[in-house]
Parts: C-alpha cells; sequence; structure tokens
C-alpha cells in the first residue's frame, strides 16, 4: 500500500500531503522535512527510487513540482510510477492544463480528487473516466442542489 | 489573483490565499494568518448564524492554515456541524477537515460517527462514498469499532452501487490492517471472493487489494482466491489491448489489476491442480513474450506499465521457485535490462536479479552477467544503483567467483560513497571469510581493507580477524609477517596498529628470527605508532609490551624503560596509568613461569556466528513507519492479555513460600549443613541420592545471596565447608560472559564434578547460555572455572538454577544456587537533562507501564549507599533532575536481542518513616515489574 503521498514544489514547499496512516503531527513534519530534503538533492540522471528507511520513496517531477510516494519493500516501483502520472493526468483533466497555481488556490480540490482514484492507500479507480465523472458529477450536484434549495450563487 | 476554481468558487479563501503568498516574510505571514484566525473566531463566535457557505468557507480557511503547518484549536465543532448538511460542497469539506484533523475528542468523535451512520444509511451514492472515505482517514479503532460490523454488509448487499462496493472494499481494508480484532470473519468472506468475478474491473481492482491483505493472514479461508484469480488473469493477458477500454492503460490491458492479481497469487504456493497451475504458467510465459515485442507506444507510461506487470510476474516465478524454465527466462530477461537505457530497469533488474540469485534453478544464469554488474559498479553515475550492484554481487558469490568480486569490491571501495562504505566493507569481509580457502588471502584482504578504508572497518571486522587468526595454526605466521610489513607504512590506520599490536603480541616470535623482525625491531616498530593513537590503541599496546617481555626477555629492559617513564606512570588517564604501573611491576617480581602462565597464549575462541554477519543484519533494519494504530492494537492487547497476572508484590516474591522454605530446610543436611563426611558415611543416604539424581532444592541462603549480586557482578555466590563458588561478570549491551570458580576447600579429590545450568522453558527461549562442561575431577585445594556466555533474547523474569553434583569421599552432593543473570544486567545507562527526563517520563504513562512499590527500609537510609546501588543496577543516577533534592531518579535502556526497552526510575526515600517509594516506568509492563522487584530488594 501507499503509506503517503507528498507533492513539494522546487524550493521544498510542501503543496498537498496525503497519509494512509495514523501518526502524530510532529513526525508528519520530521519526516516531510526529511524527504523533501532526500529528493530534491537527487539530480535527474538518478533513478526515481530511494530506499528510505523499511520503505521505498517513488517520486516524479512534473514541471515544478514533485509527487512522491512512500510505498512497501512488496509494492511495484513502476506502476507507482503510473499512479502518479495518472493522478497528474486526473488534475489536467479537471483543471485543463494543470499548473501548481490551480494546486494552491483549489488545494480542496486537490484533494477530492486524489480521495477519488486512492483510498486508504489503494487504487480505488484505475478509469480516468470514471475518476473524473465522480468529481464533475459532485460539481454539478451542488449546482443543481443550489437551484433545488432555491439559494442564489455566490 | 488566483486560477479561476471550478464548481463553487470561495472568493473570501482566495484572497487569503493571495495575501499570504504575496507576504514577503515568514513574520508577515505570521502575522496575516493571526488576522484571520481572530476573524474566523469572531465569526464563530458571534451571535449571528452563519449561512453553510460562510461557515464551508472558514473551515476551508482553517484546513488551509493547518496545512501550512500552523495549528489549530478551534473550528471542529463548526466542521462537524457541516457534515449534516445537505449540501454536497459542505459535507465534502467537513469530512476533509475532520479526515485531516482527526481529533480523539470523544465528545465529537460521538457527533462524527452519527453523522456518517446517518450518511451511511442515506442511500446516496456519493455521501456513502464520503462517509466511507472519512472512516478509512481517520482508520481509528474507535471508528473500526463503531463500522466495522456495517461494511462488509455494504460491501456484499446486492443492490449496493458499484462506485460504493470499492470504496467498502477499500474501507473495510484499511480497518482490517489497524484493527483486525474488529473484522471477525463470517459467511461474507466467500462473497467477496467471488467478486474476482465481478463484471466490473474497478470492483475487481479494490476487492483484489482486500483479498491479497486477508488472504495472508487467513489464507485457508481465502483459498478459493487461486484459481478465480488465475482465470481473471488469463483473461486480462490474452485481451487485445483495446478490449478493456477504459481499463486499459497506454496499451497495457489493465496493468493495476494484473499487478494485484499477481500479488495476491504470491500468497500462497504453486497451485496443486494441474490444470489451473497450467493455465497459470501459460499467462506467465504471455506476459515474458510480451515483454520481447516490439513497443506499441514510445511513451514511457507504456513501458512503465508494460514493464511493471514484467516484474511483479518475475516476482511471482521467483516465489514459486519450482519452474527451471521460468527462472531462467526471468533471469535472461532481467540482463537485457541490466543494460537498458533507463535508469530506473537498471535498478530494478540489479534488484529483482537479487532474488534470483539465490535460487538454486537460477544461481548459475545470474552468474553469467558478472562482468556487466561489475561494469555497472565502476560506471553507474547514480550511487543508489551502484548500491544495488554490489548487494547482487554479494548475492551472487559462491567459490567459484569469491576471489574476482572481492578484488572488485575492494577496487570500489577506493572511490566508493562514503554512505554505503561501511556497508561494503562488511560484504568484503563476509565473503573473504566465508570461501577463504587459503587463509592467506583471508588474512591480505582485511589488511586491505584496513588500508583502503581504515575508518568504516568497525571493531567488529577487526576483532573477527583475530579470532579467526588465534584459531587457526596455519595462518598465525603469516598474518604475523604480512602486519609487520604493512605497519612499516609511514603512515598507517590506527585499525591496523590495533590489529599490528595484537597480532605481533601473540605471534611476534614466529617471525622474530628473521633479523630483519628481531623483538627490538618489531617493538621499536610498534612503540612508533604509539604516541599518534588514541587510548584505547595505547591501552592495547601496553598490553602488547608486557606480552613482550614475556616472548622476548632480552629486549624486558627497553619496555621496562619505556612503562617507568613519566608518560606512561603519570598518564592522565587513569587506564593507561594503572596498566602501565601494573605492568612494569608484573615485569619486575614475577618470575619467568609465572609471567609465562598469566601471559600464555590466548585460548582458541568458541565458534559462533560471526560478529560481522550480525552486525550486517543489523544495519539492514535502519527504522520503521509504523502506524499509531497499530501501537494502540497492540498496547490494548497487551492489557487483555495482562489480566490473569496479579500485581507482583516484591516481598512475596523474593521470600520463598513456607513450602519452599520448608524444602530448603530438608535440603540442609545433604548440603551446606552437612558435616565433613566420615568413613562410616550414612549409607542410606548415600544410596539415596545416588540413584535418584535428581536437581537439588535451593540451598538456604542462596535467596540472599541472589539478591547481593543484582546491583554488584562478582563475589562469592556459595560457600560451605567443602565449596567455594566464586562468580566474576562483566555485560555489554544483551551479552554477557560469566566466569564461575569453583574452589574445593578439602584436602580430597571431587569426583565425578559437575555443574550445571537450569533454565525453565520459559527462561530458556528469552536468555540464551552456552558453556563447556569442566573437568570432572577436581583435586583438594584446587579451583576450577566455567565460562559461561550469556544472551538476553528478551526480558525475562527468573533466574537460572546452577546445580552442582559431585562426589566427595564416598558421599554424593548435590547443591542448588540461583545465578545471578538478571534483567538488569543488560542496562546501558542514559544521561539526561531534567526536561527530557520528565517528558520521557510523561510519555510512558499508561497504568501498565508503571509500577510502585512502597516498602519499608531494610537497611540504614545512607545517601552515598543508595547512590551506589543504583548506579550498579546498571542505570545512570541523575543529579539535579528531581526537584526534591533527596530523591533519586536513574535513566537506562535495557538491550535485549529482540528489543530495547527505555527505562526511567524514581526513588523516594521517606526517613521519619523510615520507608521508600520506589517508581518504575518503562515501555514495557514485565519490565516495569520485574526491575521494580528486583530493586526493591536493595534498600
Amino acid at each position: 500500500m501507499i503509506r503517503f503521498i507528498l507533492l513539494f514544489s522546487r524550493q521544498g514547499k510542501l503543496r498537498l500531503q496525503k497519509w494512509y496512516i495514523t501518526l502524530p503531527d510532529r513526525e508528519r513534519k520530521k519526516i516531510t522535512r526529511e524527504i523533501v530534503q532526500i529528493v530534491l538533492a537527487r539530480s535527474q540522471k538518478m533513478s526515481s527510487f530511494v530506499n528510505w528507511k523499511d520503505l521505498k520513496l517513488v517520486y516524479k517531477r512534473y514541471a515544478s513540482l514533485y509527487f512522491c510516494c512512500a510505498i512497501e519493500d512488496q509494492d511495484n516501483e513502476l506502476l507507482t510510477l503510473e499512479v502518479v502520472h495518472r493522478y497528474v493526468e486526473l488534475l489536467d483533466r479537471y483543471f485543463g492544463n494543470v499548473c501548481e497555481l490551480d494546486i494552491i488556490f483549489n488545494f480542496e480540490k486537490a484533494y477530492f480528487i486524489l480521495d477519488e482514484f486512492i483510498m486508504g492507500g489503494e487504487i480505488q479507480e484505475t478509469s480516468k473516466k470514471s475518476a473524473v465523472k465522480a468529481i464533475e458529477d459532485s460539481d454539478m450536484l451542488q449546482e443543481t442542489m443550489e437551484e433545488y434549495m432555491n439559494k442564489p450563487a455566490f | 489573483m488566483p486560477a479561476v476554481s471550478k464548481g463553487d468558487g470561495m472568493r473570501g479563501l482566495a484572497v487569503f490565499i493571495s495575501d499570504i503568498r504575496n507576504c514577503k516574510s515568514k513574520e508577515a505571514e505570521i502575522k496575516r494568518i493571526n488576522k484571520e484566525l481572530a476573524n474566523i473566531r469572531s465569526k464563530f463566535k458571534g451571535d449571528k448564524a452563519l449561512d453553510g457557505y460562510s461557515k464551508k468557507k472558514y473551515v476551508c480557511k482553517l484546513l488551509f492554515i493547518f496545512l501550512l503547518g500552523h495549528d489549530i484549536d478551534f473550528g471542529h465543532m463548526e466542521a462537524v456541524n457541516l457534515l449534516s448538511s445537505n449540501r454536497y460542497t459542505e459535507k465534502q469539506i467537513g469530512y476533509l477537515f475532520i479526515s485531516v484533523l482527526v481529533n480523539s475528542n470523544s465528545e465529537l468523535i460521538r457527533l462524527i460517527n452519527n453523522a456518517i451512520k446517518n450518511d451511511l444509511a442515506s442511500r446516496n451514492p456519493t455521501f456513502m462514498g464520503l462517509a466511507l472515505h472519512c472512516i478509512a482517514n481517520v482508520g481509528s479503532r474507535e471508528m473500526a469499532e463503531a463500522f466495522a460490523g456495517e461494511i462488509p454488509k455494504i460491501l456484499v448487499a446486492g443492490d449496493t452501487m458499484d462506485s460504493v462496493k470499492q470504496s467498502a472494499a477499500l474501507c473495510l481494508l484499511r480497518l482490517y490492517r489497524t484493527s483486525p480484532d474488529f473484522v471477525p470473519m463470517g459467511d461474507w468472506t466467500s462473497r467477496v471472493v467471488h467478486l474476482l468475478n465481478d463484471q466490473h474491473l474497478g470492483v475487481v481492482t479494490a476487492a483484489t487489494s482486500l483479498i491479497t491483505t486477508l488472504a495472508q493472514k487467513n489464507p485457508e479461508e481465502f483459498k478459493t482466491s487461486v484459481s478465480l484469480a488465475v482465470s481473471r488473469l488469463s483473461r486480462i493477458v490474452t485481451s487485445a489491448s483495446t478490449d478493456l477500454q477504459d481499463y486499459t492503460y497506454y496499451f497495457v490491458p489493465a496493468p493495476w489489476l494484473s499487478v494485484k492479481l499477481l500479488r495476491l497469487l504470491q500468497c500462497y504456493p504453486p497451485p496443486e491442480d494441474a490444470a489451473v497451475r497450467g493455465r497459470l504458467t501459460e499467462c506467465l510465459e504471455t506476459i515474458l513474450n510480451k515483454a520481447q515485442e516490439p513497443p506499441k507506444s514510445k511513451k514511457v507510461q507504456h513501458s512503465n506499465a508494460k514493464n511493471a506487470v514484467l516484474f511483479e510476474a518475475i516476482s511471482l516465478i521467483i516465489h514459486h521457485d519450482s519452474e527451471p524454465n521460468l527462472l531462467v527466462r526471468a533471469c535472461n530477461q532481467l540482463g537485457q535490462f541490466l543494460q537498458h537505457r533507463e535508469t530506473n530497469l537498471r535498478y530494478l533488474a540489479l534488484e529483482s536479479m537479487c532474488t534470483l540469485a539465490s535460487s538454486e534453478f537460477s544461481h548459475e544464469a545470474v552468474k553469467t552477467h558478472i562482468e556487466t554488474v561489475i561494469n555497472a559498479l565502476k560506471t553507474e553515475r547514480d550511487v543508489s544503483v551502484r548500491q544495488r550492484a554490489v548487494d547482487l554481487l554479494y548475492a551472487m558469490c559462491d567459490r567459484s567467483n569469491a576471489q574476482q568480486i572481492v578484488a572488485e569490491m575492494l577496487n570500489y571501495l577506493e572511490t566508493a560513497d562514503y554512505s554505503i562504505r561501511e556497508e561494503i566493507v562488511l560484504k568484503v569481509a563476509i565473503l573473504a571469510e566465508k570461501y577463504a580457502v587459503d587463509y592467506t588471502w583471508y588474512v591480505d584482504t582485511i589488511l586491505n581493507l584496513i588500508r583502503i578504508a581504515g575508518d568504516y572497518v568497525s571493531e567488529e571486522v577487526w576483532y573477527r580477524v583475530i579470532q579467526i587468526v588465534i584459531n587457526r595454526d596455519d595462518v598465525q605466521g603469516y598474518a604475523a609477517k604480512t602486519v609487520f610489513e604493512a605497519l612499516q607504512a609511514p603512515a598507517c590506520h590506527e585499525n591496523l596498529v590495533k590489529v599490528g599490536g595484537y597480532i605481533l603480541g601473540e605471534f611476534g616470535n614466529l617471525i622474530a628470527g628473521d633479523p630483519r623482525s628481531s623483538p627490538l625491531i618489531q617493538f621499536n616498530l610498534l612503540h612508533s605508532k604509539f604516541h599518534l593513537c588514541s587510548v584505547p590503541t595505547r591501552a592495547l599496546l601496553l598490553s602488547t609490551y608486557i606480552k613482550f617481555v614475556n616472548l622476548f626477555p632480552e629486549i624486558k629492559t627497553t619496555i621496562q624503560d619505556v612503562l617507568r617513564s613519566d608518560s606512561q606512570l603519570k598518564n592522565a588517564d587513569v587506564e593507561l596509568q594503572q596498566r602501565a604501573v601494573e605492568y612494569l611491576r608484573l615485569s619486575t617480581i614475577a618470575s619467568t613461569d609465572i609471567l609465562a602462565t598469566v601471559l600464555e597464549e590466548m585460548p582458541p575462541f568458541p565458534e559462533r556466528e560471526s560478529s560481522i554477519l550480525a552486525k550486517l543484519k543489523k544495519k539492514k533494519g535502519p527504522g520503521t513507519v509504523t502506524d499509531l494504530e497499530e501501537i494502540k492494537k497492540e498496547r490494548n492487547s497487551d492489557v487483555n492479555g495482562g489480566t490473569e497476572s496479579t500485581p507482583v508484590n516484591a516481598s512475596t516474591v523474593s521470600t520463598p513460600s513456607p513450602s519452599a522454605d520448608l524444602l530448603g530446610l530438608g535440603a540442609a543436611p545433604l548440603t551446606s549443613a552437612a558435616p565433613p563426611p566420615s568413613s562410616t558415611g550414612s549409607l542410606l543416604v548415600d544410596v539415596f541420592s545416588d540413584s535418584a539424581s535428581v536437581v537439588a532444592p535451593l540451598a538456604p541462603g542462596s535467596e540472599d545471596n541472589f539478591a547481593r549480586f543484582v546491583c554488584k557482578n562478582n563475589g562469592v555466590l556459595f560457600e560451605n565447608q567443602l565449596l567455594q563458588i566464586g562468580l566474576k561478570s562483566e555485560f555489554r549491551q544483551n551479552l554477557g560472559r560469566m566466569f564461575i570458580f569453583y574452589g574445593n576447600k578439602t584436602s580430597t579429590q571431587f569426583l565425578n564434578f559437575t555443574p550445571t545450568l537450569i533454565c525453565s522453558d520459559e527462561l530458556q527461549s528469552s536468555l540464551n547460555l552456552q558453556t563447556k562442561p569442566v573437568d570432572p575431577t577436581v583435586d583438594g585445594g584446587a579451583q576450577v572455572q566455567q565460562v559461561v556466555n550469556i544472551e538476553c533474547i528478551s526480558d525475562f523474569m527468573e533466574a537460572p538454577i546452577l546445580n552442582i553434583q559431585f562426589r566427595y569421599g564416598g558421599t554424593f552432593q548435590n547443591i542448588s544456587v540461583k545465578l545471578p543473570i538478571t534483567l538488569n544486567k543488560f542496562f546501558q545507562p542514559t544521561e539526561m537533562a531534567s526536561q527530557d527526563f520528565f517528558q520521557r517520563w510523561k510519555q510512558l504513562s499508561n497504568p501498565q507501564q508503571e509500577m510502585q512499590n512502597i516498602f519499608k527500609a531494610k537497611h540504614p537510609m545512607d545517601t552515598e549507599i543508595t547512590k551506589a546501588k543504583i548506579i550498579g543496577f546498571g542505570s545512570a543516577l541523575l543529579e539535579e533532575v528531581d526537584p526534591n533534592p533527596a530523591n533519586f531518579v536513574g535513566a537506562g535502556i535495557i538491550h535485549t536481542k529482540t528489543t530495547q526497552i527505555g527505562c526511567l526510575l524514581r526513588l523516594e526515600p521517606n526517613l521519619q518513616a523510615q520507608m521508600y517509594r520506589l517508581t518504575l516506568r518503562t515501555s514495557k509492563e514485565t519490565v516495569s515489574q520485574r526491575l521494580c522487584e528486583l530493586l526493591s530488594e536493595q534498600f
């Protein structure tokens, strides 16, 4: 299973963090600092995998953002790279040419999309159509419900 | 201004985020955040009821602030309110806040659980999805307790929507991982297995994850999943790349599901049913064949997905380890990847080949790639890839290629990254020892190691070379000659001085015949390094010098002059000074005979597991990331398991029970109180005791003596008119060595003298004792010595019994005493400041972690004696930590092979009442208990 996912910028700013195991806040911060440092220190020619404690880090850079997953020993590294890619595709499909700013300003949406895709550290829905449809449905749902509640839009 | 937001824009949030981004400094950011927090607080506290939108917006702002890394201590209630909103986006934000800021506040948990319950029952698939996500995200035991019964029903109900089934399966998986005790197996399990046949591939994917984890714990129950998984896999593998529509990823059919199915199959041995097995072999062959086909796309996603399936298939082939044909094909495939231009593939191929190397079927095939791997070591730019190459060379090493591999590793070591040098040193040392046919090669290799990477040669490595040289006569002369030559180098590593000093001290005489390495030259060579070395090495060299006095009487006066110099005799270091004084004295007053006895050649070391191997294993586990909820579960089960054990009162344990006392008295005539047997002897006793070779009950006074050894290591354990038993012991981390001295106090021989160590079954599993039998005859007035090697595996309560049986003048003697090997011997003191102490003290606040005893002082209450006892007990004595200076506090770590247990103790004397209160807090209940018992007896 994926233990946690971190998104951070080249400057080391954390943009999204998703933990599939329960850890105290202090511990999370410590782990984040450590991992951001490790990944940013690596050059482009290096492999996308790092052994870290009892876990494997799998990361990939998209433009200014690093996507990093921590997986367990028996998990598949290459497929984890594609988990990251599929998530980027989902963000792209939703925002249309996604960039770091989209994730900063619509952080809650980035979390919702991730939730549709992965749950409890395991892939929930690999079909791009189904996952994006779920999010778009929820946007639609909000609008129809607002109509239903007969309240003005903001 | 922000990028356009879709769905519902929260303008206020966007403005706030913008403001934060425009902050020029950390201070400005904090100021802006504090302003916002004050604003939100006043809105939440205000009289005017907030509408849903505002509530959502403010909760979302709080979430943003928290994710920036600031603490949030309010807003939870408002978030919980959002859960019961009918608007999807409000509910969604509420759930997101709860998932991120889990709060164990019980009142809130009740409210949250209520909202979740409503949403689960709503039959609205989107709401149900949100509720299931929240349960999975929080994943606490409380959640598991509340919902683990409900979710399987949702999962297998006929009318549940596919998307909800997916969520339910993964939610259940999360709960099962942290709280399996709340997820009982039942008739739902067989229906879950059949989800493998479901039409919806998303459902199958989620179900496969769940089944894999369940099957690991309950393989019998999920056995039927094997054939279903094989047929599903077969359908995917043979499908055309467009058959699966949306589940085809860059021309690869359902890679996620394929990998998961292959993973599930790795929970089981190869299928027994020949048809299923054949079908699986076909699948695996197809996957291997596809790897040879030209790619359907140039995109890296295509090759990654395809190879992900391939690597998982290879993992399964290795796991089954039964089809030589597949294993060799897998090896050839990986061999191709070794030269692939993608670093990722080279990395994975090296890693995967490591496991192939250990299979008898593919070991030889792996070995054919040796040149490629050696080349990788030289040319790879990524250190982690080079590290994998080292691992693989280590794994493929055998007698046929050991010399080449060791040479290449040594070669690489000269330029290797600092981060992996120590591990390479260990690996080289192990391989050199394991495959040494010729021990001169071994000695050369290790000396090379020290020369190339002396700083990374740990103590274990040079200890080991000495152990081997001492145990093998055939290499001693060569070793002496080689170290002597190596020491000639103007700059040599201190580790070489250590090895050289030790080996020349033992075997320098073997090369002294050669005028180029005469005793004086050897001595001068070593002594020329002396002043550059650290204290421990100098101490070692001083021991070498005194051994030289014995080996080479002709240079005795030169050595005495050195020992006598002010820099030795008046050295600021106590250890060096003491050695110099004692060695000088020894060399002056002892006759050559005595000197020869004292400084006799070291006896061979007992064969045991290589200490370097142990070190390498230890290096492999540098830390873990463990789920808090799992820890919580373990603690809970500790409480449940521990309910039967009554709290132990120290006084009842160490005072023998009435019956034990009686037995003790009954045994007296046989042991300590026995008058020296006259020749007439008591025939009846004689016959009786001889025939029934039973273990004697504990000798009287044994308990008292035992208690005295808790805080010290040396002394007399037992004494009667015939026999004296003395002990000398030393402990380091989880290991110890005890010397037992049996003194015959009479002038007559003891015959059939057999001491035996007796451990109960329980004790045997936590304490490993090794010893050799002693000479069965002990002459009158003589002393024999027995060495016991001790290893503490895990914490323990009892003590081993030492039973001694022998014949003295025709009577049979049978004595039993408790051997004082107690848990506290494996203490390592820890110094810490007051603040740290109390912080840790608070952390260990679970009731079962603490053990307290209030007892009357048995000895005069003297501060200095008490301090000495606490230090003797093994913990550090922490001064100026307790606000009350009359109290004593200590801290230390108990080392066992399996774990280390942190221990804190506090002793509060009450002079007026002549009482003490002792409190122990450790991370393990049984340890607190045992240490409290042991220490309570000391004051």
